[in-house]
């Protein structure tokens, strides 16, 4: 296991939410992180996010560590859950609402 | 048959032989991301990909997009940045007309 890995390991252990995106919550800097980012806010999901323009090899671990090319990428208790198209398809569909909840994770915006 | 030439065309020939879509849209986008960190000089980093193929069927949607990316890794290697991506299968793409 590389040191990348174990972080991300512990970072989707200890947070129920955790998104590694290009750029924080607040400064995205990219469009496509800025959507996920904006879903969630929208929801009112608490998240914890890793900036992976800080850290070329979080940004290289993430892919190898989900099998996954590309950021932003969502977990949700441990589970990978997707990018911005899925992310954005669920929200869209009411799915993201219903997989959520059932994953105990509290939605502020949401009755 | 040629050798294909654009990114696109590369794109399409392998969605067309892995999938059987009976559907696919590949559209560049790449115009729109121009000055982003992610864009390069010439284009061809940005496209939006719709696949419609009864091959998807009993897939989630992460193991769907993994198999587009899995095809797609040689162009993601040489430059191209991002992928928006539908995949649907025939049923859910007649629910969604």
């Amino acid at each position: 296991m590389s040191q990348a890995s174990d972080q991300i390991a512990k970072d989707i252990a200890e947070n129920d939410v955790m998104l590694y995106m290009k750029g924080t919550p607040v400064f995205p800097q990219c469009g496509f992180s800025a959507a996920v980012v904006h879903v969630l806010s929208e929801l009112g999901v608490k998240f914890k996010s890793a900036d992976v323009l800080k850290d070329p090899e979080l940004r290289q671990g993430i892919k190898e560590f989900s099998n996954w090319p590309t950021i932003p990428q969502l977990y949700v208790k441990g589970e990978f859950v997707g990018g911005c198209d899925i992310i954005k398809e669920m929200f869209e569909s009411g799915e993201l609402d219903t997989f959520l909840k059932d994953k105990g994770i509290t939605l502020e915006n949401v009755q | 048959m040629t050798a294909p030439r654009t990114v696109a065309e590369s794109l399409r020939a392998k969605f067309e032989t892995a999938f059987g879509p009976v559907e696919l849209v590949i559209v560049d986008e790449s115009a729109h991301h121009a000055g982003h960190s992610g864009a390069r000089d010439g284009g061809q980093s940005h496209f939006r990909v719709r696949i419609v193929s009864a091959s998807f069927a009993g897939l989630s949607r992460v193991e769907r997009q993994r198999r587009v990316y899995a095809l797609a890794a040689e162009e993601i290697a040489a430059g191209l940045h991002a992928l928006a991506l539908t995949t649907l299968t025939p049923e859910e793409a007649a629910k969604q007309s």
